[in-house]
């Protein structure tokens, strides 16, 4: 079941149009990656998922309704532009934070202790917002987001401002609360973690959804029939033999084993390309090359240009 | 708890526990007591240098006339000494040489000449002496030549002074003595509060807001609370640490002034109200008291709970309007330079209003304060100002409502581009965009 739906959604602010018949839907228990470049519409959409803006025509579905104003405290919401009121101390500020997401006092309270004991930062509770280094602040803003357990959580890059320790830290605290039922809508810039992390994706372009579906069906959808080979034998032979049928991209033969990166034409298939190439070498590997989320991504935006 | 009380609550507290509202308010009352009392307290501290002051008299008018006191003693001598000394005052005995010249009496001007800065307390004791010398010297002048029995005592008979009671006719029909100066205290103290008020916690409010873009934290808080809630929860808040702060100076200034009191004997003998009633009505009661019961009624004739439910109501009116205001500009701007541009619309009324409630006070019936307590970008003050002195109702209530509609209208505006404005970075807003902003839809 979608967790999230949004159809159809348009929003133009005076003669910009920021999205234009925008669909996409969000099957419950699942990260869901919105990408796209700069621009192309993705803080429009998630603003409207925020209720922070209205759109203009389309509908927004939660939980197989339609939105609701009250929906948004099963809303979790961490910006790419963070910010914590400065002066402030760290506990009261993340305590206002949940209260503000609906939570009592009480229950903010014990939430923030599992939280801040588990991150071990009990330390920072009195202390100013100022006072911490840029990362201790994502930290907290990443609890005050989660405080609340949402249903759907909405992370705009996430993972920008932590080390690398950091950043695989809350990589599994992200996919614990997966695992535990909750809905993450994820956008970044950074295909590797869309890769490790996507079930599902949609991309954004020029105000127009241009690319949607399954992280793997997607890459498979973009392979183009290039595979690596690793043979023993003579390249001149294959090259003489099934040159005028393939399109050999590279080859090398410098290693242990030779090499070859190689595409088929039009009305071939992976079977007769082996079949061809047993013929001519010794195959000591075949792997179909899927393109990565970042070939993807660079692909269809310039052919949308 | 609302939302809207929750952050009302969080704009409250943060604010109040904040060392500089506590200096501040513990401070200012300070300050003002101070600026009263000290000038009075120095003022009382007498001057009790000893000075002697030659005097040379070439009228002879003065000869033997001029009295020394405890610590200002006049010595007359003759021209012989007055030509040794002129030229070296400094090293002589004496603090000042009072040179009369014999055409006093049609110069009517003498010469003080010391070595020193001569302070005014004596210049105009001096003054004062030689005029009621020569006064008297005219006087019987003229009795003799007249030749008029008890003349002097008739021209002294002569000297008037003229008390105005102020008497305002009441609804019913009833007078009631009525004090301009009372009205005009009351008025600049009122439309004074509110003035201040707004300029200091309107901007407080923009401060905040701006705070809010600045750190970015306001799309967190706008993806839990509407934008509205959070400019109005801003807006209320702060006006509660205003009134906290204004309570308390009032609490303050009455311990204040009430300690000053006790110290102060003079006030002491004057004793309770009531007394001072019951002594007046006597039929010989002294001036001094009968003047006490003056103001006392004077204050009676005064409509408080007018004056209090009305100054509660362009507070609030003129607060909500401006503050509004001051919110929709710091969400407009990215930086305290880019603010100037719009502020110096907001700050020209405000100021206007406090310029013509200082005319206002002096003709609260005139077309300036009447047009200028009807504007709702004035009202509030200068309203204020013409209360005490009594408005008819008519205006009142046209005052009040146009006041009611322009800031329902205008936190109506406010939020529209508040709600905009604090999403809209690094794009400097014009007066056009702003206007743009307000036709946008949520």
């Amino acid at each position: 079941m979608d967790l999230f739906s949004a159809q159809e959604v348009t929003k133009t602010y005076s003669n910009f149009k920021a999205l234009s018949e925008v669909s996409i839907s969000v099957p419950e228990g699942t990260v869901f990656g919105l990408l796209g470049p700069n621009g192309a519409g993705k803080t429009t959409l998630i603003r409207i998922i925020n209720q922070i803006t209205a759109p203009d025509s389309g509908t927004i579905w939660f939980q197989g309704r339609q939105m609701k104003a009250d929906d948004i405290y099963q809303i979790g919401y961490l910006p790419e532009e963070r910010g914590l009121y400065k002066k402030m101390k760290v506990g009261e500020q993340a305590l206002y934070l949940g209260m503000l997401k609906g939570l009592s006092r009480r229950d903010a309270m014990r939430e923030l202790k599992i939280w801040f004991e588990k991150f071990e930062i009990i330390s920072w509770w009195d202390k100013k917002v100022m006072e911490l280094s840029k990362g201790m602040q994502q930290k907290v803003q990443f609890i005050c987001t989660v405080l609340h357990k949402p249903q759907l959580m909405i992370f705009d890059e996430p993972f920008s401002g932590f080390d690398p320790i950091n950043a695989e830290i809350l990589k599994e605290e992200i996919l614990r609360m997966k695992r535990e039922g909750a809905t993450i809508i994820f956008s970044t810039h950074n295909m590797e973690s869309v890769e490790e992390l996507c079930d599902h994706i949609a991309l954004i372009d020029k105000s127009k959804k241009i690319l949607d579906g399954p992280t793997l069906n997607i890459r498979e959808q973009y392979k183009s029939n290039i595979f690596d080979v690793a043979y023993k034998g003579d390249f001149s032979k294959i090259e003489q033999q099934i040159g005028h049928k393939y399109s050999i991209l590279a080859h090398d033969e410098t290693g242990r084993t030779n090499s070859l990166k190689i595409q088929f034409l039009n009305g071939s298939s992976s079977g007769t390309l082996i079949k061809d190439l047993v013929d001519q070498v010794e195959i000591v590997s075949f792997n179909e090359l899927i393109p990565s989320m970042n070939e993807v991504f660079i692909k269809v935006v310039k052919q949308n240009a | 708890m609302s939302k809207i009380g929750l952050v009302l609550t969080r704009e409250y507290t943060t604010r109040v526990r904040k060392k500089s509202f506590i200096v501040m308010t513990v401070l200012m009352p300070a300050l003002m007591a101070a600026m009263f009392i000290l000038p009075s307290y120095f003022m009382s501290q007498d001057d009790t240098k000893e000075r002697t002051i030659a005097v040379y008299d070439g009228s002879t008018i003065l000869l033997g006339q001029l009295e020394s006191n405890n610590y200002t003693k006049f010595k007359f001598i003759p021209e012989a000494e007055y030509l040794k000394i002129k030229d070296h005052l400094k090293s002589s005995e004496f603090y000042a040489l009072l040179v009369v010249q014999p055409n006093l009496l049609n110069t009517n001007t003498v010469q003080l000449i010391s070595a020193s800065n001569i302070p005014f307390d004596l210049k105009y004791q001096i003054r004062d002496k030689i005029r009621s010398v020569i006064e008297k010297e005219k006087m019987a002048d003229v009795i003799k030549q007249t030749n008029v029995p008890d003349l002097e005592t008739r021209i002294a008979a002569t000297k008037t002074s003229i008390n105005v009671n102020t008497i305002k006719l009441g609804e019913s029909g009833e007078a009631k003595k009525s004090s301009t100066e009372i009205g005009m205290v009351l008025g600049y103290i009122f439309g004074f509060v509110i003035y201040m008020f707004i300029l200091l916690y309107g901007q407080m409010v923009m401060q905040g807001v701006m705070e809010e873009k600045q750190s970015r934290i306001v799309e967190v808080i706008i993806s839990s609370v509407k934008p509205f809630e959070l400019m109005m929860g801003k807006i209320i808040g702060i006006a509660m640490v205003g009134l906290t702060q204004l309570f308390i100076w009032i609490i303050l200034g009455v311990a204040i002034i009430s300690g000053a009191r006790g110290m102060m004997p003079a006030a002491q003998h004057a004793g309770s109200a009531q007394e001072i009633m019951a002594q007046s009505a006597q039929a010989n009661a002294p001036a001094e008291l009968d003047k006490m019961q003056d103001i006392l009624s004077m204050m009676g004739s005064v409509n408080f709970p007018l004056i209090i439910g009305c100054f509660i109501f362009f507070f609030i009116g003129g607060y909500l309007l401006y503050s509004s205001l001051f919110a929709a500009v710091g969400s407009a701007v990215d930086a305290q330079e880019d603010a100037q541009q719009f502020m110096m619309p907001i700050m020209m009324p405000i100021i206007l209003a406090i310029l013509v409630m200082m005319s206002a006070i002096k003709n609260p019936e005139g077309p300036v304060a009447f047009w200028f307590s009807m504007i709702p970008f004035t009202s509030p003050v200068v309203m204020m100002a013409r209360i005490p002195f009594g408005v008819p109702y008519w205006q009142l209530g046209l005052s009040m409502v146009l006041l009611i509609a322009t800031f329902v209208a205008m936190v109506w505006a406010a939020g529209k581009i508040y709600r905009t404005g604090i999403l809209m970075y690094g794009k400097k807003a014009s007066w056009k965009e702003l206007g743009k902003w307000l036709t946008y839809k949520s």
